[in-house]
């Protein structure tokens, strides 16, 4: 019996690589036969950065069980770091083994930044938690964008209030320039490259959920007093699922700085409303489904760029779609009439 | 059984994903061609799908991109309405080269990655050129793309100093640090005031990048910056300190790089405070006698620096506000403006390079640069704009006086 | 005396993020669920005002009342349709994302209708400003009116709640459903009138917000909004009294960090003490501790 749960598990995730490799064996052969539009071309990166964001957030709230709304935060700490690094070695080092070392760096300071959040935030529960999350998430997207670094003969310079007070001299260069964030990032982020990184992530996380580790931290949320009470450390776990949950945003946070030249932190892209936007992929997903996260994350960001078509219309589809899909898919009454609709069928499967 | 279904709906859901892209793919296959791919390479394609898509049409295909949704709405909407308004008038009266021009205008919600699929998005509609994008951020993260592709770019408002930074983008409105040294400027030339003080968004490109070379030329000026205070885009309903400041500080102006958005809001508090300073703005405070139901008496005795004002004389401005009301019910802003001005560039430009639609996407953008340069248009902001080689328009910003609820050129 | 200036200015901000916590905490202490949408509720009674004072030229009471209705239904018509049928999901994650579904829909509804631009909206308090200390200190007829509307509204509510048989219900349904349901109470009638009372709040709210601060945009109540949660959960969320006294701390607290540490950081200056209570006092200044057990 143990046995056949084993293997289900591991045919589980056999399912969810393949399925992520055969959507990238089919996008490469639209690619190379040409059958793929701009739009979709254009749309490849960015999907690999929202698929890796939902399954890192699907970490934390899905197997940790903590609702964090301020996941956008670790993405904006892993982007900036990542761009500020390729700024500056630009040119010093080759283009490949910069762009590796910028996700590793991106990746790692998002996930010093989920340890240093992750010690006061997980103390809290339910949602006081989320909202400190939340504010986390933007205090940060605030300091970023009063944050100035400049770089000239002399070394760093750095200041909080403008440009101006850096002093840089007349070959300076302003790296940081606050609300205009960091300009002319090269762009080394690629479609394979995003599928590989996709890849290290559901690795990461589906080998962390069937280790020890893993039920260590599920057995917290599934029951914080009966864990602790078997001896089950839990600040040490919480923080684990925390800051590699961080850094796999941290990462994501680098391919996106890497795909875009321009670089601003505003409440579009890093404020709570993208935080809430990753949340959205995961609850309708499936909380700890990590398969769900990434179908759902590829499909609503597909979603308001098909229906472009709509133009007004388009953002009042989308919210409609939204509340429809959560009822349909969320909704006890839905899903005990889907139930009966799949009972139904197998029946008549029976019968023939 | 349990087991078959997931492997089931994971089938389904893929088979769903691929059929997805597929189906994109298929549907915009005729114009596939034109793409990111060197111009050298593919340019014996790209022509055959412009010509194509032109033979079907017609049509020049100028694209436009701007957030009509979201909170930056109220711009991109004005441009979107203002664009469509000129190519309409254009089309009547025959034309570029007796040739019709096709607008289609994608939104981007303000967001830099969702003004690169706008692009993407018109990129496969067949768009030659590109009329956009809106807002600053999107304007530099687009330029990207469309210097990669060749593709001629006039944005109508994009002020940051790296929205031109490529040879084939134009734009039509100031780049920000000459707003901020040209009101540094003027109010030290004409002695308006000897303390300053400054409100400004530092969240927001635009604003920021006013104050920076505002407070850098002010240093010159025979006045003295008293106090700089900041809001941001998450904190902009209270400016209570931030005026309170001043006043304690003594200024005697408060410049304000701002949005007239904000702006409206800033006048009634001050006037709640009791605090009247003479305020002056930038182009971005245009626009602030037409928010709906505003007491226009709060505005009195602003000055601002615009290239363009809604109740100006001149018969094309009378003309184009009119049939501005008339189509849109609104009265139309600096924006607007700016992208009126962006499509009759793009007229002249055309007629002069002698472009025609079965030209593609590169040739067209070879033709316009080199074409953008010798026009000089009499447009809404600027009576024989220029524009040289780095993209930036010659134009003299007017500045206005808003009495009697009106502008008065001073 | 600038000090005691920015106090003023603090409570006037604090008054207005009060009233709409009032609101919030309502909902969440008997629903038990973050109401994302409620910012646009406020938006939403901001421009039925807009509508019939400024558009129609009617009376600014009979736009309250307009506001009052439309929104109160709005509330009801939203918590039918979104938020009841997942009211028993397996997460409590679930209706939360359906808000925030509800959030864009009222805020693209609002867009397709009234446009994006930015409305000046006439304030409909005609009380002139008090003026202290040879007018150096002004205190605006909009502070005094929100910050007695709130106490009266905290007032009736902690009434209400306390004495009235549905407020015990309330109490009841927000303690125990599944107890309060075999107690003969009506559990989906109490919610529904929860969300009305919580959408009449909002409705009070987004005429007291736009009379204070007069623009009004489709985005007007999502910021505000979003505060007005720090600040019910500041006071303890589900705390009557708590959101009052959530809101007016966290109105002055922003003020004064603007003042005296960085008009750029006031943001990150109000969420940083909202981190430090919550980590001293981890279910806000007067919430209730409620110890788990195995």
């Amino acid at each position: 019996m143990k046995k056949m749960k084993i293997t289900k598990t591991t045919k589980n995730n056999l399912i969810t690589y393949l399925m992520v490799l055969l959507a990238y064996i089919a996008v490469q052969i639209l690619l190379i036969t040409g059958n793929i539009s701009s739009l979709m071309k254009g749309l490849l990166v960015p999907l690999c950065i929202y698929v890796m964001l939902a399954i890192s957030l699907n970490l934390t709230v899905g197997i940790l069980g903590e609702l964090s709304l301020g996941h956008a935060g670790f993405m904006c700490v892993g982007a900036f770091s990542g761009a500020f690094f390729s700024k500056c070695m630009d040119g010093a080092m080759p283009d490949g083994l910069r762009f590796l070392a910028a996700l590793l760096i991106g990746a790692a300071v998002a996930g010093i930044f989920g340890i240093l959040i992750g010690i006061p935030v997980l103390r809290l529960k339910g949602d006081y938690l989320a909202i400190v999350t939340l504010a986390f998430g933007e205090i940060i997207k605030n300091l970023v964008n009063v944050l100035y670094i400049g770089k000239d003969k002399s070394g760093f310079h750095f200041s909080m209030k403008d440009s101006i007070s850096l002093h840089l001299d007349s070959e300076g260069q302003v790296i940081i320039n606050g609300a205009q964030g960091i300009t002319g990032t090269p762009h080394d982020a690629s479609f394979t490259i995003g599928i590989i990184l996709i890849f290290i992530s559901l690795f990461v996380i589906l080998n962390l959920i069937n280790s020890r580790d893993g039920r260590a931290i599920m057995s917290i949320r599934d029951n914080r007093i009966a864990a602790e009470s078997i001896g089950i450390n839990i600040t040490k776990y919480k923080l684990m699922a925390f800051s590699i949950s961080a850094s796999i945003a941290g990462a994501a946070g680098v391919l996106y700085a890497h795909n875009l030249s321009t670089l601003t932190a505003l409440p579009k892209n890093f404020g709570y409303n993208m935080s809430i936007m990753i949340l959205v992929f995961v609850v309708l997903g499936g909380i700890g489904n990590i398969r769900g996260s990434i179908i759902s994350a590829v499909i609503l960001t597909l979603l308001p760029e098909l229906l472009r078509g709509l133009s007004d219309y388009r953002m009042l589809i989308y919210a409609i779609v939204l509340i429809a899909m959560m009822l349909l898919n969320w909704s006890p009454k839905a899903i005990e009439w889907k139930e009966g609709l799949k009972r139904f069928s197998r029946k008549e499967k029976g019968v023939k | 059984m349990k087991k078959l279904n997931k492997v089931m709906s994971v089938v389904m859901a893929s088979a769903m994903t691929v059929a997805l892209f597929a189906g994109c793919g298929n549907a915009d296959a005729g114009t596939e061609a034109a793409d990111s791919a060197p111009a050298e390479e593919n340019a014996a394609s790209e022509a055959e799908a412009a010509g194509d898509a032109a033979d079907a049409a017609g049509a020049f295909k100028i694209g436009g991109i701007g957030p009509t949704t979201g909170s930056a709405a109220v711009y991109g909407v004005a441009v979107q309405n203002a664009a469509q308004l000129a190519v309409d008038e254009i089309n009547a009266a025959g034309g570029i080269n007796g040739v019709p021009i096709e607008f289609k205008f994608e939104d981007d919600e303000c967001d830099a990655e969702k003004s690169v699929n706008a692009y993407n998005t018109l990129k496969d509609w067949g768009m030659q050129m590109l009329m956009g994008t809106v807002t600053s951020g999107c304007s530099v993260a687009v330029s990207e793309n469309t210097a990669q592709d060749n593709m001629f770019q006039l944005t109508p408002s994009g002020s940051s100093v790296d929205c031109v930074k490529y040879d084939n983008a134009f734009r039509v409105c100031f780049s920000d640090p000459n707003q901020g040294a040209a009101s540094a400027l003027y109010i030290g030339e004409n002695a308006i005031a000897s303390k300053v003080a400054i409100i400004y968004d530092s969240s927001d490109i635009y604003s920021s990048g006013i104050y920076e070379k505002f407070t850098a030329e002010a240093a010159n000026q025979p006045f003295e910056i008293v106090s700089a205070e900041a809001f941001t885009a998450d904190n902009k309903t209270d400016f209570s300190v931030q005026l309170q400041k001043a006043k304690d500080a003594g200024a005697e102006l408060v410049f304000l790089p701002i949005y007239y958005t904000e702006a409206s809001l800033i006048l009634s508090q001050a006037s709640t405070m009791g605090y009247s300073p003479i305020f002056f703005g930038c182009d971005g405070l245009d626009g602030i006698l037409n928010v709906e139901n505003f007491d226009t008496s709060l505005a009195e005795g602003v000055m601002l620096l615009t290239p363009f004002a809604a109740d100006a004389e001149d018969d094309l401005t009378k003309n184009f506000v009119t049939t501005y009301q008339e189509k849109f019910g609104d009265t139309p802003n600096q924006f607007a403006a700016d992208a009126y001005d962006a499509i009759y560039a793009i007229k002249a430009a055309g007629e002069k390079a002698g472009i025609t639609p079965d030209m593609d996407m590169s040739a067209i953008c070879e033709a316009m640069k080199g074409a953008m340069t010798e026009i000089t248009l009499d447009g809404l902001t600027g009576v024989g704009m220029t524009w040289d080689a780095s993209g930036e328009p010659d134009k003299a910003p007017k500045a206005v006086q808003i009495k009697d609820g009106v502008y008065t050129a001073m | 005396m600038s000090f005691i200036s920015y106090l003023i200015n603090g409570i006037s901000l604090g008054s207005v993020y009060a009233i709409i916590a009032l609101g919030y905490t309502m909902v969440y202490g008997i629903a038990k669920m973050l109401n994302f949408a409620h910012g646009d509720v406020i938006m939403v009674g901001g421009f039925a005002v807009f509508t019939i004072v400024s558009t129609l030229g009617l009376p600014p009471v009979l736009g309250i009342l307009v506001a009052v209705v439309v929104c109160t239904a709005l509330g009801m018509l939203i918590e039918r349709v979104a938020y009841k049928p997942l009211r028993n999901a397996s997460s409590p994650l679930a209706v939360l994302i359906t808000a925030i579904g509800v959030s864009y829909l009222l805020q693209n509804v609002a867009l397709l209708i009234f446009g994006a631009n930015t409305k000046s909206f006439t304030s409909v308090v005609k009380i002139s400003p008090l003026k202290l200390a040879d007018g150096q200190l002004i205190i605006s007829g909009e502070t005094i009116v929100t910050i007695i509307a709130g106490i009266i509204i905290m007032v009736c509510l902690t009434l209400f709640v306390n004495k009235s048989k549905a407020g015990q219900a309330m109490l009841a349904v927000s303690e125990d459903k599944g107890a309060a349901q075999l107690m003969g109470i009506n559990v989906n009638g109490t919610i529904a009138l929860t969300f009305a009372i919580g959408s009449a709040l909002a409705a009070v709210a987004g005429v007291l917000l736009c009379s204070a601060y007069p623009s009004l945009t489709p985005y007007t109540g999502a910021m505000p909004g979003i505060k007005a949660f720090v600040a019910a959960v500041f006071g303890g969320i589900g705390s009557i009294p708590g959101a009052m006294i959530g809101g007016i701390l966290l109105g002055i607290i922003e003020i004064l960090g603007k003042a005296y540490i960085s008009s750029q950081m006031a943001d990150a200056i109000v969420f940083a003490v909202l981190i430090v209570v919550l980590l001293v006092k981890p279910t806000g200044i007067l919430g209730k501790n409620i110890q788990e057990k195995v």
